[in-house]
């Protein structure tokens, strides 16, 4: 009897154990890409890195700045694209989705939301690339909205829909239209969720490469032309890191950390607006 | 209804005037404006259908060529020679499971732990920051991944893991062949980090979902923490903690940067994790540019469709559970 009691007191302690190393585990992997990316790249941010251009391969030097400014113009466009589209259907999903339009919506965004990037790539390539007959940096735009549209839809409806009901209510009692209750009182009320939606999503895809590899192809010169080929850092990370020059290497995690840093940037302030919202519970 | 917190403080017209009669108009929702606003934003919602259908047609119009070639041959041959003009996706669709199996195996018990020790034995002070540094690791690029694991998860494979792992299982089909460093082992491995954070996320929702009558019901019997919640909270979540297991595979198959950087693409069908393999997503990002003629080009497109189809299979299955536990939310849908 009482050997089983300890034993079962064992059990308890080692799986409490366990599950605590775990979690520690996965803890330290980020520590580890985190901190490698710093020893390997930091000490390649210079002022040459964000103000040169790529130098031909095999020679050292230069920099990203054509990829700074693509991947700036190339998210900005898809943003012009995405959020648009993502909040309206959002929008429409919490005020007026009840019915059966609002289902296809509903299930339509949570199938496209685990679409593999690479096929919405192809897509884009078929449908913009090929009749133009040449890669843009548009091309590259739609793809990354294309990722971006679904997951905006369902985070704006959700964030809607915990708008609490007597505010709009209010709103109609005092004789506001619906239109403007709706834009007025009850987005506004959201508008931090929103944010932080829109946020999430332009983080997850500032980092994309698979849309790009087809769309936007890169560009060894710099280029700020939506119709022309365009270089994104993305891409330049893969470029150099699959390329075979200790030069390039470098400028693939000097790049990482560039990369690594803007998304992180939009993962926190993201964070940092929903707090805004919920106060310090979530 | 009877007490409202505002009293009127002008005295309702009786007789109905131009006025009031618009107000009625727009509490029956008849204005101008609101018929603007609706429409535009069914117009945009209607998009969304419209993008897939498009997506959807697209594939299969570009696909066909290889389609009627090759019909569902396609599927188990294992021939890819481009000068031949002889297309099988097998290798591809067996490097596929296989790398995602394999992150399964790695990932799940990692996620399910990180899972239960946040919801359940993790000191509340503790939890909210833990939660976010995992969910930051699904904030990094996939290309992101790729560098770091050319130059050093490889490596520390090379040096510390796979001498081990000769050592000990040396015996079995699985460990054969030299190891070159680019294998299913490396990619398996990127996947499996790459996809704790999903999985981690949703289990914990999924737990959290768990009423705490069932924990409090099994203390009050007498079972330690740890019997607590593998007798009574995991059996509960069951369905969602597979639902969001699957949700982990349906990244996993439809990465494509990590694993192309990592994997090795050879078209060839090993039982060892230390050889090369292929995906179908590396597939098409190597050889869609250098796609030379058109029932190659076509042969891709048909990969991209099967992975598209099998995704939204899994990502379908996928919510259907997690629905079940935790109702009605978008869960999973969110990442970070």
């Amino acid at each position: 009897m009482n050997t089983r009691r300890v034993r079962r007191r064992l059990v308890n302690g080692i799986m409490t154990g366990l599950v605590g190393v775990l979690s520690a585990l996965a803890v330290l992997a980020l520590v580890l890409i985190l901190g490698n990316l710093v020893v390997k790249g930091a000490s390649s941010l210079d002022w040459n890195f964000f103000t040169k251009n790529p130098v031909p391969a095999g020679e050292s030097g230069g920099g990203v700045a054509n990829a700074i400014v693509g991947t700036g113009i190339i998210v900005g466009l898809a943003c012009l694209i995405g959020l648009p589209i993502g909040i309206g259907a959002g929008l429409y999903l919490a005020e007026f989705g009840s019915g059966r339009l609002g289902w296809v919506v509903r299930f339509v965004a949570d199938v496209m939301n685990g679409t593999p990037s690479i096929v919405v790539g192809i897509f884009a390539w078929t449908w913009l690339v090929k009749p133009m007959g040449h890669f843009s940096a548009l091309a590259g735009s739609v793809s990354l909205a294309i990722l971006m549209i679904p997951m905006l839809a369902r985070t704006t409806e959700e964030m809607v829909r915990l708008v609490p009901h007597s505010l709009r209510e209010a709103a109609l009692a005092l004789g506001y239209p619906r239109w403007r209750t709706s834009l007025r009182i009850v987005a506004r009320t959201a508008l931090a969720g929103i944010i932080t939606g829109c946020l999430v999503g332009i983080a997850r895809i500032a980092g994309e490469t698979a849309p790009l590899l087809f769309t936007a192809l890169g560009n060894l010169n710099f280029s700020t032309h939506v119709l022309e080929p365009m270089q994104a850092l993305s891409l330049q990370i893969f470029q150099y890191a699959t390329g075979p020059f200790d030069d390039w290497h470098r400028l693939a995690w000097a790049a990482a950390i560039v990369l690594m840093g803007l998304v992180l940037l939009l993962a926190l302030s993201a964070r940092w607006a929903i707090r805004q919202r919920h106060g310090a519970s979530r | 209804m009877t007490a409202l917190p505002i009293e009127p403080t002008v005295a309702p017209t009786p007789t109905p005037t131009p006025a009031s009669h618009g107000r009625w108009r727009v509490l029956k929702g008849v204005n101008a404006g609101d018929r603007v606003y609706r429409g535009t934003l069914t117009v945009l919602a209607v998009l969304l259908p419209l993008l897939l259908v498009a997506v959807v047609s697209e594939l299969v119009v570009s696909a066909w060529p290889a389609i009627r070639r090759f019909g569902p041959r396609f599927l188990w041959t294992s021939v890819w020679d481009p000068v031949a003009g002889v297309f099988g996706a097998a290798p591809m669709i067996f490097g596929t499971l296989a790398s995602s199996l394999l992150a399964l195996v790695i990932a799940v018990p990692l996620a399910l732990g990180v899972a239960i020790f946040l919801t359940e034995f993790a000191p509340k002070w503790v939890r909210q920051p833990i939660a976010f540094l995992v969910e930051l690791l699904a904030a990094i690029p996939s290309v992101v991944y790729g560098l770091w694991g050319i130059f050093v998860l490889i490596p520390f494979l090379r040096s510390s893991v796979v001498p081990v792992l000769r050592a000990v299982f040396g015996w079995a089909p699985f460990f054969d062949g030299v190891f070159y460093g680019n294998s299913l082992l490396a990619g398996g491995v990127i996947l499996a980090i790459m996809i704790v954070p999903y999985i981690a996320a949703v289990s914990r929702e999924v737990l959290l979902a768990v009423p705490g009558s069932q924990r409090e019901a099994a203390l009050g019997m007498g079972a330690t923490r740890w019997e607590a919640v593998w007798t009574a909270v995991v059996p509960y979540g069951r369905a969602g903690l597979i639902g969001a297991v699957i949700l982990g595979l349906g990244r996993a198959l439809g990465e494509t940067m990590a694993v192309t950087m990592l994997i090795g693409n050879r078209h060839d069908i090993g039982l060892s994790v230390l050889q090369p393999a292929y995906t179908m997503a590396a597939a098409i990002a190597n050889e869609f540019s250098e796609a030379t003629t058109n029932l190659y080009l076509s042969a891709l497109f048909e990969v991209g469709l099967l992975l598209f189809v099998i995704t939204v299979v899994v990502n379908a299955l996928a919510r259907l559970l997690i629905w079940q536990v935790a109702r009605g939310t978008a869960v999973g849908s969110r990442a970070l």
